[in-house]
């Protein structure tokens, strides 16, 4: 029986070793590989903020020829920032090129884990913020400028003269695409009533649902919001027939009926200029911001709905002065 | 400014969109109320509600049919009360600890099955609305309470259900003395197990549902974490309500109406800071909570396992 038993342990161990080798051989020939790790706080389907991200490292990723150039690593539903934390200081530790930690919340954890990893590139969002630690990038989404085309568009169209926003914590991007839309709307028609309810929570679909329930009761017509819990809006707009103003990712195939147009973040304007950076040495230090101007934010209408030639021109005219400047945004009302 | 809140429209819109919101909250807190009655805390109703409202959502949305859904989410909750209980009565775990583990394998596994099997966030046509007949031609309370969908007015009923059961019945009496003196209870033949068990899973049955309500009825989407902590709310309900099913509705109905009354606080510019505005409900509760202390005492052995000889 001892024997048998001995025998048994070293099959296994044998099993355990061979194993772990095949799991490290990928890794040790594939010396160009790029591999980046990104921590995010809700889910990589989340149809706004994660799923930006996420769809930006895909897009990179096909550009730079597929899996066998890029390796994409997640770890999402990270709302709770020591779990995210850990995961930041995991990959770092497994030798990732560059770790994204798409979270604001994150920065702090940042701080701690990146000086302890100088060969490894941060990048954190959304924020300016690099801490001066050099090998930490910044990123921020100027959310205020889809935002104000959206409020034009949405003020254009608005028959009730009512348009109800719906935003989850009033902080960082979420509170720069709300005023971009309030002044967008009133910029177009300074009669038009913005109603804006933020619930408190980035995930709460149900109180987000009851959000947009009020303002469809005060009479909105047109909608708009930010986060993921926004998918319960969206189902109240398309429930009421108000048009839906999306942001963050593409929300057109949640309600084709009534989604107007979306406010989409094209992240990979910014990964590729870190990737840039990377390979000319630095690892951070930079802050970089998606706007209209650098197409890191993109209008995107959605082809399904009846958009008026007259209203399209005048967005794209708006998008047009906000690049070049003339137009601009007053936010804080 | 403040005078339009006391507008008809808004006060319609303020008790409809309560009533919607205790929902999930009922469910799961009159579920919670069961077991805790019979001394065991569960702290993984959120994470049974994930797999409630995932499963019902997706077999709702493969096979069409909604009820199939709703059945489906209580096999799944049950199941997960199955396992709670096993571990509270014949492991004798320590329940708080082994409640967040229910929550996050619930919220994990909610979210892989939800990646791997749908990919995409959808929505899915939901339980509709139903007028009741007559009653909702009544007038404001007609557009208030009877023309809500079915799953609603099935959460309301289960109120003076659960109170009927536990006031009313020897399967009442038992779950009581379990909770109240699991000792005795077993000195006179109950079995404490087979109460525990059937509390537990029924709390489990029942957050899986308060789930589903929220996925194919309320908000007819499914999303990674939707519930947002709502398990943990319900749970703390419980406690509010005093263990008794009418202090949890009236728990539910004060936590979900002032958040209503929060929103359009908001939407009709009456100026309150927005961080204010939505930390009223939970501020409110706490209130009430303090006012009324000296009334509350939880079942004795709440939160004690069960030996035989202890």
């Amino acid at each position: 029986m001892k024997k048998f038993r001995l025998l048994i342990s070293v099959l296994i161990l044998f099993a355990v070793i061979l194993g772990a080798c095949q799991a490290q051989e990928p890794a040790m020939e594939e010396k160009e590989l790029f591999r980046v790790a990104v921590v995010m706080p809700s889910a990589i389907n989340d149809l706004a903020f994660s799923q930006s991200m996420y769809d930006a490292l895909l897009v990179i990723q096909t550009e730079m020829g597929g899996a066998e150039a890029m390796e994409i690593v997640y770890s999402d539903g990270m709302f709770v920032v020591d779990d995210a934390a850990a995961a930041i200081r995991d990959y770092a530790t497994e030798g990732f090129d560059l770790v994204i930690a798409h979270g604001s919340q994150y920065g702090s954890s940042l701080q701690e884990i990146a000086p302890d990893f100088p060969e490894t590139s941060f990048a954190w969002g959304t924020t300016v913020d690099t801490f001066g630690i050099d090998n930490i990038f910044a990123y921020e989404a100027a959310s205020h400028e889809g935002g104000y085309v959206n409020g034009v568009i949405a003020a254009s169209l608005s028959e009730s003269g009512v348009l109800g926003v719906v935003g989850p914590i009033e902080t960082g991007d979420a509170k720069l695409y709300v005023d971009g839309f309030v002044a967008g709307a009133k910029a177009t028609n300074p009669d038009v009533q913005v109603n804006v309810n933020y619930i408190g929570s980035f995930s709460d679909v149900a109180l987000a649902s009851e959000a947009a329930n009020t303002h469809v009761a005060a009479g909105a017509d047109g909608l708009t919001g930010t986060a993921q819990m926004v998918v319960g809006a969206i189902g109240v707009a398309e429930e009421s027939g108000a048009m839906w103003f999306g942001t963050q990712s593409s929300q057109t195939e949640l309600a084709p009926s009534v989604v107007v147009a979306n406010q989409v973040y094209r992240w990979d304007v910014v990964l590729n200029e870190i990737i840039d950076l990377m390979d000319e040495g630095t690892l951070g230090g930079k802050s970089f911001v998606i706007g209209l101007a650098n197409g890191g934010e993109v209008m995107d209408f959605n082809e399904a709905y009846e958009l008026p030639e007259d209203v399209k021109s005048l967005a794209m005219d708006t998008v047009d002065g906000i690049i070049d400047g003339t137009i601009t945004i007053n936010l804080g009302e | 400014m403040i005078s339009d809140l006391f507008s008809m429209t808004v006060l319609i819109g303020i008790l409809a969109s309560g009533i919607r919101l205790a929902t999930p909250y009922l469910y799961a807190a009159i579920g919670e109320t069961f077991g805790q009655r019979s001394g065991v805390l569960n702290l993984g109703v959120d994470g049974q509600m994930l797999l409630g409202a995932f499963t019902a959502f997706y077999v709702a949305i493969k096979t069409g049919n909604l009820w199939l859904g709703i059945l489906a989410a209580m096999i799944v909750g049950a199941l997960m009360g199955l396992a709670m209980a096993f571990v509270t009565v014949n492991l004798h775990a320590e329940q708080g600890i082994s409640g967040i583990g229910f929550y996050l394998f619930g919220l994990g596994l909610s979210d892989l099955l939800f990646q791997k099997l749908l990919g995409t966030v959808e929505t899915v046509k939901g339980f509709p609305k139903v007028d009741i007949p007559f009653l909702s031609d009544l007038p404001v309370v007609g557009e208030i309470f009877f023309r809500q969908n079915i799953l609603v007015y099935i959460a309301f009923a289960l109120v003076p259900i659960a109170w009927f059961i536990l006031n009313k019945t020897t399967l009442g009496l038992k779950i009581k003395a379990v909770g109240e003196n699991p000792e005795a209870a077993d000195s006179l033949g109950v079995s404490i197990a087979r109460i525990r068990y059937f509390t537990i899973i029924l709390g489990g049955t029942l957050s899986g549902v308060a789930g589903a309500s929220m996925s194919i009825a309320l908000l007819n989407v499914f999303q990674q974490n939707m519930t947002s902590g709502l398990g943990f709310i319900a749970v703390a309900l419980v406690y509010f309500g005093a263990w008794r099913p009418w202090g949890v509705l009236g728990g539910a109905l004060l936590f979900s109406l002032v958040n209503s009354l929060q929103l359009w606080i908001q939407v009709l510019g009456i100026p309150v800071p927005s961080d204010i505005a939505v930390m009223m409900p939970y501020i409110l509760t706490i209130l009430v909570l303090v006012a009324t202390v000296s009334r509350v005492r939880a079942p004795s052995a709440l939160t004690k396992p069960f030996e035989r000889g202890d």
